[in-house]
């Protein structure tokens, strides 16, 4: 579509700036605000740093932060473990049903407010005690789902005869999976890794639900949530852009190894 | 060991995870929601249709079609921004593609709760709008737009539009520009030309964004909560009132599957949509290079 008129063109601009306006603003308000003196969006009273040194003077929001990194580092441990056992085992077969694809598939598309009271019935059926356990539980079912599908994406274009050859030639499997399978996969389990972690550390919902009664599991995002609630202080924002760049960084990192595949 | 055998060992651990704590607590669900609600807010095991029949009370039949209502109207805006975002991308020169790509879906990547935190910070009486409309001269009342549906549909917009681009993106990046050119050589009007070519071959984009938007405003739990300030029930808000507050769990449960039952629909539509289209995008990219 090059040929457009200069009118057109014109009008493709500004319909771009208009979108990237709407979706850049709002961020960078949040973001400018965690860096003003004052804290308060009526005026800009100097450049300081002093809600990050409040943060860092919050005790609830540490033991959150922790919690969170707890989370998020165990659930994508599990869940990098599982996904990528799973997408090998599924690519491995010609052939495999419906039923299976669905399964992989549900816990991506399935909304939130359901997993989370479905696991919140299950848990307190079981007479299982919640806590930081039974959220880690919870996320590493949709973690596990999301690692799979970033390597499964790898192994459609993977010759399985290579594997072949190699057991023919005397390898074991587990060689074989450590000197083939294992170097072709890894930058998509790394980046689905880090897919998975982001996805932990902002999850808010199933965590709520799953944390159980007491402030001993609050995670970030539930730490975040209530503090919202409760009303505006200049010390979400800046607990807020540390987050997002925290997120941020993730995903770019994760995408880049993913592009870094397809250029191979 | 042969090759099945050992791709179902591969899968076993996770297959099992998924089923004890997805299949399972969700078939419980769908039992629960066919019992009574105990006296003290336990649950009584006898049978009842009852919680089924409570979702189509008006009450919460309203609250059913308030929600498809805002998830509707923002699936539209999204969908329209989206693709005339999308469209404008690919008539960027193709080497500033990927970036204006990446810019677009960027947003997405950040915590949910915080973009629309943003949204709190923008629209609140103090906020930066009422700076703005201070500063070019307003000097009445500040105007309230927090708690209003405005501000939720604005939210889920905001938080679903990245989707939107990069789902019509693909389609409009992947058509064939002798199509347009060969449509307006035989002299329909650009609008046209649009309309009869250029939008029947994207639909299967559209219709893969339109449901991500919808799916998930449908069953939004937190923008309903902050943006709406619990003035604007949805769905989402009404299961977690049952199981957090109101103790209801049965009938909470009936909710939570009227969710799933709406969003299969959805899905199916969509699939159906997107069948069509492939078919019609195969005759007409035949035809192109025949």
């Amino acid at each position: 579509m090059a040929e457009c008129s200069p009118a057109t063109r014109r009008m493709l601009w500004l319909v771009l700036s208009l979108v990237f306006a709407f979706l850049y603003i709002p961020i960078a308000v949040l973001v400018a605000l965690s860096f003003n003196e004052g804290g308060l969006p009526t005026a800009w009273s100097g450049f300081s740093l002093k809600w990050y040194a409040s943060l860092a003077g919050n005790s609830a929001i540490l033991s959150a932060a922790l919690n969170t990194l707890i989370v998020a580092l165990v659930s994508t441990a599990i869940a990098t473990l599982l996904g990528t056992l799973l997408a090998i085992g599924v690519e491995m077969r010609r052939h495999y049903g419906k039923g299976l694809e669905a399964l992989i598939f549900a816990p991506m598309i399935i909304p939130d407010i359901v997993l989370a009271i479905a696991l919140l019935s299950f848990f307190s059926m079981i007479n299982l005690t919640m806590g930081l356990h039974t959220i880690i539980l919870a996320h590493v079912v949709f973690n596990l789902a999301f690692v799979c599908s970033v390597v499964r994406a790898r192994l459609k274009s993977f010759d399985w005869s290579i594997v072949e050859a190699s057991t023919d030639l005397g390898a074991s499997a587990i060689t074989t999976f450590r000197r083939i399978t294992l170097p072709v996969i890894a930058p998509a389990v790394i980046a689905g890794a880090l897919l998975a972690f982001t996805l932990s550390v902002d999850e808010f919902i199933i965590a709520f639900f799953t944390a159980g009664a007491g402030r001993a599991s609050t995670t970030l995002p539930m730490q975040i949530y209530a503090m919202i609630r409760f009303g505006i202080t200049p010390e979400i924002n800046a607990l807020a852009t540390i987050v997002m760049a925290v997120s941020i960084t993730a995903l770019t990192l994760s995408q880049r190894l993913n592009r870094g595949i397809a250029g191979q | 060991m042969t090759r099945p055998s050992r791709s179902s060992l591969l899968m076993a651990p996770a297959l099992v995870w998924l089923t004890a704590l997805m299949v399972v607590p969700c078939a419980l669900v769908l039992a629960l929601a066919f019992f009574r609600r105990g006296i003290y807010g336990g649950i009584d095991y006898t049978f009842t249709l009852e919680n089924f029949g409570l979702v189509f009370d008006p009450l919460y039949a309203g609250i059913f079609l308030n929600s498809a209502r805002i998830a509707g109207t923002a699936t539209l805006i999204a969908v329209v921004v989206g693709y005339a975002a999308a469209y404008a991308i690919t008539a960027a020169p193709r080497r500033w593609q990927p970036v204006f790509l990446f810019f677009a879906v960027l947003p997405f990547w950040s915590n949910y709760l915080i973009r629309t935190y943003a949204w709190i910070v923008l629209l609140n009486r103090e906020g930066l709008v009422t700076q703005l409309l201070r500063w070019v001269g307003y000097t009445g009342e500040p105007p309230s737009m927090l708690y209003t549906e405005g501000a939720v549909i604005a939210g889920l917009v905001y938080n679903y539009l990245p989707f939107v681009i990069l789902a019509c993106y693909a389609p409009l990046s992947r058509l064939n520009p002798e199509l347009a050119e060969a449509s307006r050589d035989l002299g329909a009007s650009a609008m046209t030309t649009f309309r009869r070519v250029i939008l029947p071959l994207t639909v299967p984009g559209i219709a893969a964004g339109a449901v991500f938007v919808f799916v998930l405003s449908i069953g939004n739990f937190v923008t309903p909560a902050l943006l709406g300030g619990g003035r604007f029930q949805m769905i989402g808000n009404l299961v977690y009132d049952q199981f957090l507050t109101a103790n209801d769990w049965p009938f909470g449960a009936a909710l939570a599957m009227a969710l799933i039952a709406i969003m299969l629909l959805v899905l199916m539509a969509q699939a159906l949509a997107a069948n069509r289209a492939s078919g019609r995008t195969a005759e007409a990219q035949g035809n192109a290079n025949g």
